[in-house]
């Protein structure tokens, strides 16, 4: 089992204020709470298109097991039945045999060939979908729970957990099922064999259920606790690597050799201790297998000696008993394996219980016509009140509207309701009482689609997905046209370091020499702004600040992507603020201050005092 | 980009082929010292495969013998010794287990430590080139591979070949005709099952690397799901993440039909040449050649032979990529360490210094990666930076300045020219001594898994809790670390509390200042603070760069103020050196990045970040 690791050095984790972890979310510890036998429902509902081929898949298995165990038999009719026969001159009975065996020999290969490709299908139809349902499913929870599940979590739910269930699913579910089927046909046919024979072995089986259940859950505790130690010893590792320049700058070499070798030290111990287990699990089974073999073959044999027992039936009694006991290795394998598959169905089955905060609605309607020449949309706050769900109020009830065309901006200490004021009215939330109006239509009843033409919302930290620049504007319009993108490059002022990046528009900027620095990730931000054009923008500017002329670029381009339209700015910077028709200072849930800024400067406010110490910076 | 796209292609191709024997043979050194067991073991398996091949045997003198004669005292016997075989097999299965259980765990921690200690000490170049996914799982999984082949791979491989080899004599000793009968498919069998182990293994890593293609979109769409959420595209990506899946599972189809054939073969193959076998013995049993008991222990046999025949094609495969596993291992390992100057220089370091300063002499540097002809980043730096006093380093962006700045801690070696502390040469000091001297805090601000006291400390392990508050002090960070929840014993990083960027920058800046070192290096410290910290920061910090030698890299006016000159980098020089007034009156490139007045000649900005 090879442990997938996911990491990638350039992915940008946004990093989020600092909040100090409620004991009670269970968004925080991992354990979200999944209604019991979740994760079967959640397999059944996978399974259950396929249902048809599921049972053909069981029938097809049912009928190559049965193939497979007649063989002994077989062997056993060609001694008691063929010898005798030929000896007497007629070949009758062993030409069947010959003809069965041939018969079961290759419909057994056939049979087998026709599960694995009809079982493959079913699996990755399974998987299929539920990569599908857990994506769909988190684009489509709001970003309050992201924020809480982190982005880490999420993507160990669509890999790894995916992963283990393929994995159960691709090896250990047919193995399991071959198994069993084969341990009830053995069983049966010793039973037909011979009663007393068939008796003993079903018996000696008893044994090995007990086995088979103390070895499982003491190895489930035991791979539990090597996952912990392997994910420690990756931690440290990527950790390192990620911080080498520190790491050598600060010579921790040393001290994290030490550290580093405590941690692989414990999963070496824990490592070695599953294996051992396994050991123990084999070995017992082994033993009792030796143990019922000989008892029974022994047994056999002296009702064979008194004349009781057919001795084809002694051999073929032989062969089947050691095929009973063949598969127990495996089967101590493949439990692991369904012990760890049961636990990450959980996982996702509890991510796939979170309902989405904000529902589209069943009834949309559209957004009047924008009246001509007017510039963006009007945004009515009305009596807006919004308490996160894990408590505590974040907005107390208040009024406010933005005139069309007007840019707004807010400033505010960190957790003065800043940042959830633009997600309201980027529908990110819903608020706990009152509507969020834009052009008079209640944010509820717009359709997603609808409302993103409408409302655009952009955080200056802007993350590049892989890809050209190009497509990266063009997340703005999907079906923009290169001139299109262009012309909306220019107008932000970025068409120049992009035509002087190695290929242009076409350069991957996960690539070598498709580095582009934070000022310019800003400006594809704002180009994605320009292309989609929608009535209402709001800005979640950056709070690290680039080289001056990066930031003048920067205010720049935000004078042309809040122009004619509607626009919110969370604005962390002063100068910022400046362009802006209107500030409001906000301060825990409150707006305290509002009205254009060059009269909030004058006065004698919180604002106005800001503004001091931003000048004197400046100095 | 799947991670093994990215795989460094250069070093991966210079690296010449190796045979599959000769690349396995590199892991004795690590086998060694567990040798012992590791042998044992595999004589113990073979002992115990044996005696899988003698239980049909005693089977077969049950029948043939007591039962036959029905002589109860020789039944007794056969079950006696029947039972004895059958609890010495599984009684060496187990020693097996347990003998190289420990030891091969060692084995895996032992060069996992040895690859962990060894890419901490290649250079920061070697980091550039490699990715972290890349030696994470040489780390890991490539490891994890190799423990098993030593364990199960290798040690069947042996065995089965063994048990094959003494089945088949066995077989030939009780019937030669019927022996041959069955070594008739076995060579096919074998030869059919490597070539498909080949052919799937291809088709396996074309599915790898689906899935790391998958991995990416799935990890873009959540780090990015501000963006997609804020442009309503979540139809255009599931869109993609959709046809990404889809050819995934074309390919796990491709694996399955591969499967399919190869179980057709595998299952029908040996079982009809049991057949022919089985009817032949009939007839031989019918003419009384041979005994009942002797049929019955030969269709034993051969069927206890089945499985050691069909894994050698498995076996061989895991062989091979138990090879590429190792190959990929060294293929880091051997990557040299950059050799630290011998102990003639050692001198230098115990030796009184002069009190110089920081001097950059004549600097070319250029990346080991890049074209020998090509541009130098840095080409002919000469900039002296006096005892006790502040520099800001000023430049556009990708002039150079964190490339400039890193060669201070030697985290590159310069090109061409040299770097002096106190007028010695840091190449002729460690790299251990150059950074006991020098104090760093860069542009992204890393913090580790672990409390903040230690993430502090870890630039002067002697410091104590006075030394820690101090540095606290200077980078405003006391307050918000006074209110985590476990105050400076908060644990932060990947595995604990995530700190904004502003935070993590102050604490990485008072790691930087906590050791009180003679040579200070900051990255642009202050860019993520507000206007109020910055200016509480930047007053505190005036007083540690009163008493230290220090190198700013600046982007700001209210930066710049902290240092007693300002050095300007552009095109790979120090083109002027002088006060921030002198540089904003007399020079147009400084003035425009201070204030961002466009000028004619200076465009800075829209300069590609070369690199």
């Amino acid at each position: 089992m090879t442990t997938t690791v996911d990491t990638q050095d350039d992915t940008q984790h946004e990093k989020r204020d600092a909040r100090p972890a409620v004991e009670t979310d269970p968004l925080a510890q991992d354990t979200l709470p999944s209604p019991r036998g979740a994760s079967r429902r959640l397999l059944g509902s996978l399974l259950h298109p396929y249902r048809k081929r599921v049972a053909l898949a069981a029938v097809l298995l049912l009928t190559q097991q049965a193939a497979v165990q007649a063989v002994p038999l077989l062997v056993a009719y060609a001694i008691d039945s063929g010898v005798p026969a030929v000896r007497d001159d007629d070949n009758g009975p062993l030409i069947a045999v010959a003809v069965a065996y041939l018969v079961c020999a290759l419909s057994a290969g056939v049979l087998q060939a026709t599960f694995i490709r009809i079982s493959a299908r079913i699996n990755q139809n399974v998987l299929l979908e539920l990569r599908l349902r857990i994506y769909r499913h988190a684009q489509a929870l709001s970003l309050d729970f992201h924020d809480r599940y982190t982005s880490g979590r999420l993507i160990s739910r669509s890999t790894s957990d995916v992963q283990s269930l393929r994995e159960l699913l691709n090896e250990g579910l047919q193995e399991m099922l071959n198994i069993l089927v084969s341990v009830v046909y053995i069983g049966a046919l010793l039973l037909y064999l011979d009663l007393g024979l068939g008796t003993a072995a079903l018996l000696s089986f008893l044994p090995v259920l007990l086995l088979v259940r103390s070895f499982r859950r003491r190895s489930a505790e035991r791979f539990l606790r090597r996952s912990t130690a392997i994910a420690a010893v990756i931690v440290k590792f990527s950790e390192t690597l990620n911080g080498i320049r520190p790491v050598k700058a600060f010579r921790r070499e040393q001290a994290n050799d030490e550290s580093f070798e405590t941690l692989n030290r414990a999963h070496e111990r824990v490592n070695g201790d599953t294996i051992l287990e396994m050991a123990r699990f084999v070995v017992l089974s082994r033993l009792i297998a030796a143990v019922a073999v000989a008892g029974i073959v022994l047994w056999g044999a002296q009702r064979v000696a008194s004349g009781d027992l057919e001795l084809g039936a002694l051999a073929a009694g032989a062969l089947y008993i050691r095929r009973l006991y063949d598969p127990l290795d495996r089967f101590a394998m493949i439990l692991n394996n369904y012990q760890s598959a049961v636990a990450s169905l959980e996982k996702v089955a509890g991510l796939l219980s979170q309902r989405p905060d904000v529902p589209e609605p069943e009834e949309p309607t559209e957004l009047p016509a924008r009246a001509a020449g007017r510039p963006g949309r009007e945004v009515v706050f009305d009596d807006v009140r919004f308490a996160y769900r894990t408590g505590g109020e974040v907005l107390p009830s208040f009024r406010l509207t933005l005139p069309a065309g007007q840019t707004t901006a807010l400033v505010g200490a960190t957790g003065a309701g800043k940042s959830t004021l633009a997600k309201l009215l980027a529908r990110f939330y819903d608020p706990t009482e009152g509507r969020v109006l834009l052009d008079g239509t209640d944010l509820r009843q717009l359709a997603m689609p609808e409302l993103r033409r409408g409302v655009v919302m952009v955080t200056q930290e802007a993350f590049l997905f892989s890809g050209t620049v190009a497509e990266n504007i063009a997340i703005g319009k999907p079906d923009a046209t290169r001139d299109e993108i262009e012309r909306a490059a220019k107008a932000i002022g970025a068409h120049d370091f992009i035509s002087s990046l190695p290929e242009g528009y076409d350069t991957d900027v996960r690539k070598r020499g498709g580095r582009i620095s934070a000022g310019q990730r800003q400006l594809v931000a704002f180009a994605r702004v320009v292309l989609a054009d929608p009535s209402v923008v709001i800005l979640d500017e950056a709070t690290s600040s680039l080289d001056i002329p990066g930031e003048k670029a920067v205010q720049e381009a935000m004078v042309t992507v809040l122009q004619g339209r509607t626009a919110l700015v969370i604005a962390h910077r002063l100068s910022t603020v400046e362009i802006a028709d209107r500030v409001l200072v906000m301060d825990a849930g409150r707006v305290v201050e509002d009205g254009p800024p060059a009269e909030l400067i004058a006065g004698d406010g919180r604002f106005s005092a800001l503004h001091r110490a931003w000048r004197d910076s400046l100095a | 980009m799947s991670a093994s796209a990215e795989a460094p292609a250069a070093p991966a191709a210079a690296s010449r082929k190796r045979s599959v024997v000769r690349s396995l043979l590199r892991l004795w050194p690590y086998v060694r010292p567990v040798r012992g067991r590791v042998f044992t073991a595999a004589g113990v398996a073979i002992v115990a495969a044996s005696m899988g091949l003698v239980m049909p045997l005693v089977l077969k003198w049950i029948v043939d013998g007591p039962v036959t004669d029905g002589d109860t005292a020789g039944v007794w016997l056969g079950g006696l010794v029947l039972l004895v075989v059958g609890v010495t097999e599984a009684a060496l299965f187990g020693l097996r287990r347990w003998l190289v259980a420990r030891p091969l765990t060692r084995v895996e921690a032992d060069m996992r430590s040895a690859l962990y200690r060894h890419v901490q000490r290649l250079p920061v170049s070697f980091h550039d080139r490699w990715p972290t996914g890349q030696l994470l799982s040489r780390g890991t999984g490539d490891l994890q591979l190799l423990r098993m082949f030593l364990a199960f791979g290798l040690t069947f491989l042996i065995v089965n070949s063994a048990t094959i080899l003494i089945g088949f004599g066995v077989l030939l000793a009780q019937d030669w005709l019927l022996g041959l009968i069955l070594i008739g498919p076995v060579v096919p069998l074998i030869f059919v099952c490597w070539i498909f182990e080949q052919r799937f293994s291809v088709v396996a890593r074309r599915a790898q690397d689906q899935m790391g293609d998958l991995t990416t979109v799935v990890e873009e769409s959540i780090l990015g799901i501000r963006i997609i959420k804020g442009f309503g595209r979540h139809r255009s990506q599931a869109r993609a993440f959709d046809a990404l899946t889809r050819r995934l599972m074309d390919t796990e189809l491709h694996k399955a039909r591969l499967l399919a054939a190869i179980w057709l073969v595998i299952l029908s193959l040996p079982e009809l040449f049991l057949g022919i076998a089985l009817v032949v013995g009939v007839g031989e049993v019918a003419d009384g050649a041979l005994t009942a008991g002797t049929l019955v222990a030969f269709m034993t046999t051969a069927m206890t032979l089945r499985w050691p025949v069909e894994s050698i094609g498995f076996l061989l495969a895991l062989c091979n990529e138990a090879a590429t596993a190792t190959d990929r291992f060294f293929e880091v390992m051997d990557v040299e360490v950059p050799a630290e100057p011998g102990t003639a220089t050692a001198a230098a370091e115990a030796g009184a210094t002069t009190g110089d300063g920081l001097r950059f002499e004549n600097v070319v540097f250029r990346y080991p990666d890049a074209a020998p002809d090509s541009t130098p980043v840095l080409n002919g730096v000469d900039l002296h930076i006096r005892p006790g006093e502040t520099l800001a380093l000023v430049g556009g962006t990708g002039s150079g300045k964190t490339t400039l700045i890193a060669l201070v801690p030697r985290l590159y070696e310069v090109t061409e020219g040299r770097v002096t502390l106190d007028g010695v040469d840091i190449a002729g000091l460690s790299r251990d001594e150059v950074r006991r001297r020098v104090a760093v805090a860069f542009e992204e601000p890393t913090l580790f898994s672990a409390s903040v006291r230690e993430n502090v400390l870890m630039g002067s392990p002697g410091s104590g809790r006075e030394d820690l508050d101090r540095a606290l002090a200077v980078s405003q960070a006391e307050g918000f670390v006074g209110a985590l929840p476990a105050g400076s014993e908060t644990e932060v990083g990947e595995q604990g509390l995530s700190l904004s960027g502003g935070q993590r920058q102050r604490l990485a800046l008072a790691r930087a200042v906590i050791g009180q070192p003679a040579f200070l290096v900051l990255d642009d410290p202050l860019s993520a603070l507000d206007v109020h910290t910055e200016a509480r920061v930047e007053a505190a910090l005036r007083e540690v760069l009163a008493t230290t030698t220090a190198l700013v890299v600046a982007h700001r006016p209210s930066t710049v103020q902290l240092a007693d000159r300002v050095a300007l980098l552009s095109g790979g020089r120090i083109v002027a050196v002088g006060t921030h007034t002198e540089l904003l009156h007399g020079n147009a490139e400084y003035r425009h990045l201070m204030t961002g007045e466009h000028t004619e000649e200076h465009n800075a900005y829209s300069e590609v970040a070369a690199r």
